[in-house]
């Protein structure tokens, strides 16, 4: 080793990193194995918010980014200015798609297990968020989800069928066996390409929600990012370049708390996200994203917004990862294992399920046979599905699937050598 | 010496530095409290304290920005990034900052940052879990570029990095990490009895810019790294043709000395790697090669490689390079 760069100057003073001892400051999660979970009981209500005009300035919404917007009470009822009052049976429909994805996601990460995929993410604890929010708003805007909005899809109609041809990589996957599962792409439903690398979709989508502009169509972009990646670079690109150009886009902060083990304490030092968005001059709000209501109110107003031209809005949704990360994580060993039951959202599945209840329009029968039947139908699917092949059997999409579409056309040296992986296969 | 298997001797090189040096720390997505999606700093925070061994924010640009500040200021950062396929947000800041700061700053300024990276398919990872970019850092002056193979000369290399007082890249094959890849994914052994993973417990250096002769033959020259190591000594058993196994281990600055002198005995070479072909590193091994041992040269200098596609998912056995594509290769370059 080389003589180090600087030698200590002895008249430096070395400043605690804040417990005294370690000169260096390193954040922690308030909750490890071990410790009891003890969330703070918010002291937001619904009705404390008011809904402001849709042409507010950014400064106008300080409020609704430092508190919470909610509109499902603890005693199951609605109230405030949030409110979106929609009838029983858009509320059914938004029950049924949430249940939809939990009863799909639990019969898909069994599947992993028993290697007919190579790997899962559930939504578990955050159904609500692509849900509720691709609900309230047209068929005709764009979705830019993470993997973790995989539920947009069962707004926008897509075949259950088709989606667990994708998971479990057979013929019929409309990837072509080219990316990993839930990275799902869905055009018809306006769903756009799942990407891995964290963030990349926040940015681009301010360039989907720019083209719809430019060619003076009506269409809106949503678009989600966790808290996790928010640090990246991409979330603030998307922030400025949103607000420069006014750009018809709603960019969604889903704080679920966790990026894999990395708590959301070193994403955000005072741990609000919302307010990040009011000195780049635009309108933000955090909203429980466990309240199906909420989401899907606070999603109108800004779709209403972005709509009539006043450009785009900053939402914080505020949940918990109830779930692992993947199916190749396990929370057990950086987090309390139930830590999910002490959230002060609670679970969005239950709350709506409560709140129909209260109002006379659900009962826990009708919940039963309504899980029943999504079970036998998410059964049948699967049926339907591994008939054309999976992940541990086969058959697979065919590998000149690796030589198409990298290019409009291919040039000559990958036709050269796809010739030589066939030559290769047909020796096999 | 015990057998570690290459997670524990990446973690048993970054513990030994640690503990010798108190300048080094380690940061990176996930590598804190929960010892890293791969485990490779499994203990070490509990080990070496908070300050020392942490999580960042998902932030690669940000953690090869704090790691270049960190290094210029007299620390000796080894930062994680969580799989290759998302080092990009960091290469401006590997590119054109770390591998350039001592050149332009007449030598005022250096950067002793390691950047560790898995990377590499055979995990079904699909595009982003699986790529191979050691080409898109050996093509930058200033950097030195490392692709370990195996348990010890995982420790012994890493090790050098760390010491060593230029950015490095480390690369990692993360197929590899429990046991070697033979090229058949139905056949998984672990490290266990393997020679290769029987490890000193304490500090031992791999110079960098040496390559390991995995097997001496006579009739071809066979030069791999990373996971393809183990694909080509499997291919140079079945083949029945004499090779010499060139592990090159540092492919920035690599080992001409120990690749022209079997060359020149051989006269016949094959370069196997798993990042696509054009531009591939291999593409810089083969003109090089042809400069300093033409008139040895018996056949053409034979490429097997992953093709110029991204990487797939499902069909990942389809795109890797297996035995069967390199004995192809060992044989044609014997023909006459």
């Amino acid at each position: 080793m080389e003589a180090k760069q600087y030698e200590q100057v002895e008249s430096v003073v070395i400043m605690s990193g804040g417990d005294g001892v370690d000169p260096l400051y390193v954040p922690d999660a308030p909750h490890r194995p071990g410790d009891e979970a003890d969330f703070t009981e918010w002291p937001w209500s619904p009705g404390d918010l008011g809904r402001p005009e849709i042409d507010c300035d950014a400064s106008e919404t300080l409020d609704l980014a430092e508190g919470l917007v909610r509109v499902l009470g603890d005693d199951n009822k609605t109230s405030g200015d949030w409110d979106p009052k929609l009838s029983p049976e858009v509320l059914i429909q938004g029950l049924e798609h949430m249940m939809r994805l939990r009863i799909f996601d639990d019969r898909m990460m069994k599947m992993q297990r028993t290697g007919k995929l190579s790997f899962y993410m559930r939504s578990f604890g955050e159904e609500a968020v692509a849900i509720a929010q691709t609900m309230a708003l047209e068929e005709r805007d764009w979705l830019f989800p993470t993997y973790r909005q995989p539920g947009a899809q069962f707004v926008r109609n897509r075949d259950m069928v088709s989606m667990i041809c994708h998971c479990i990589g057979n013929e019929m996957d409309n990837v072509k066996g080219r990316q990993m599962p839930v990275h799902y792409t869905y055009k018809e439903g306006r769903f756009i390409s799942v990407s891995s690398p964290v963030g990349t979709q926040f940015s681009q989508a301010v360039g989907v929600a720019l083209a719809s502009n430019y060619k003076g169509l009506d269409e809106v972009t949503i678009t989600w990012i966790g808290d996790g990646a928010s640090a990246e670079g991409d979330y603030h690109y998307a922030l400025n370049f949103a607000s420069i150009f006014q750009a018809p886009v709603i960019l969604n902060v889903v704080n679920n708390q966790w990026a894999i083990s990395t708590h959301k304490n070193f994403a955000s030092k005072n741990g609000n996200f919302a307010v990040r968005g009011i000195p780049y001059g635009i309108p933000s709000i955090r909203v429980d994203g466990n309240d199906f209501l909420a989401l899907y109110s606070v999603t109108s107003w800004a779709r209403d917004r972005a709509s009539k031209g006043f450009g785009p809005t900053h939402i914080e949704v505020l949940t918990y990862r109830a779930g692992a990360h993947s199916s190749s994580d396990d929370p057990s060993r950086y987090r309390p294992s139930d830590i999910h039951y002490y959230w002060p959202g609670g679970d969005p599945i239950s709350r709506l399920s409560e709140h129909l209840k209260q109002i006379g329009k659900w009962s826990d029968k009708q919940h039963q046979e309504l899980s029943e039947k999504i079970d036998s139908e998410v059964m049948a699917a699967y049926k339907e599905a591994v008939k054309f092949g999976d992940l541990a059997n086969g058959p697979y999409p065919s590998s000149d699937a690796i030589f198409t579409e990298v290019y409009e056309e291919p040039p000559w040296h990958l036709i050269e050598q796809w010739d030589e992986m066939k030559k290769w296969r047909d020796s096999q | 010496m015990t057998n570690m298997n290459m997670v524990e001797a990446v973690n048993s090189a970054i513990d030994t530095m640690l503990s010798k040096d108190e300048d080094v720390i380690m940061f990176g997505e996930d590598v804190g409290y929960f010892g890293g999606v791969f485990r490779t700093s499994d203990g070490l925070q509990e080990k070496h304290g908070k300050h020392r061994v942490f999580d960042s924010p998902l932030s690669e640009g940000g953690i090869a920005a704090t790691a270049f500040g960190m290094g210029i200021n007299g620390l000796r950062p080894v930062v994680e990034i969580q799989f290759a396929d998302y080092i990009f947000p960091a290469y401006d800041q590997i590119v054109n900052e770390m591998a350039k700061v001592r050149h332009r700053s007449g030598g005022e300024f250096w950067c002793p940052v390691t950047i560790r990276t898995p990377a590499g398919g055979g995990i079904r990872g699909g595009h982003h879990h699986s790529q191979s970019p050691e080409s898109q850092f050996t093509h930058t002056p200033g950097l030195k570029v490392v692709y370990c193979s195996t348990p010890y000369n995982a420790k012994g290399l890493l090790i050098s990095a760390i010491e060593d007082n230029d950015p490095v890249i480390f690369f990692e094959p993360k197929r590899c990490y429990r046991g070697p890849f033979y090229g058949d994914p139905h056949n998984v052994p672990t490290w266990s009895d393997h020679p290769e993973a029987e490890v000193p417990e304490s500090h031992y250096k791999i110079p960098l810019g040496e390559a390991r002769l995995a097997i001496e033959g006579d009739s071809c020259t066979v030069i791999s790294w990373g996971a393809m190591v183990h694909v080509c000594e499997r291919a140079i058993k079945d083949s029945g043709v004499s090779c010499d196994l060139i592990d090159l281990q540092t492919l920035v600055p690599w080992d001409m000395e120990a690749v022209v002198k079997s060359v020149a005995k051989t006269g016949r070479c094959v370069i196997v790697h798993e990042a696509p072909k054009t531009s591939g590193f291999g593409a810089e091994m083969a003109a090089s090669i042809q400069e300093r041992c033409f008139w040895n040269l018996e056949s053409p200098i034979e490429r097997v490689t992953g093709w110029d596609t991204p990487f797939p998912h499902t069909t990942e056995w389809d795109y890797m390079p297996g035995p069967d594509r390199v004995i192809a290769a060992i044989v044609r370059t014997q023909e006459d």
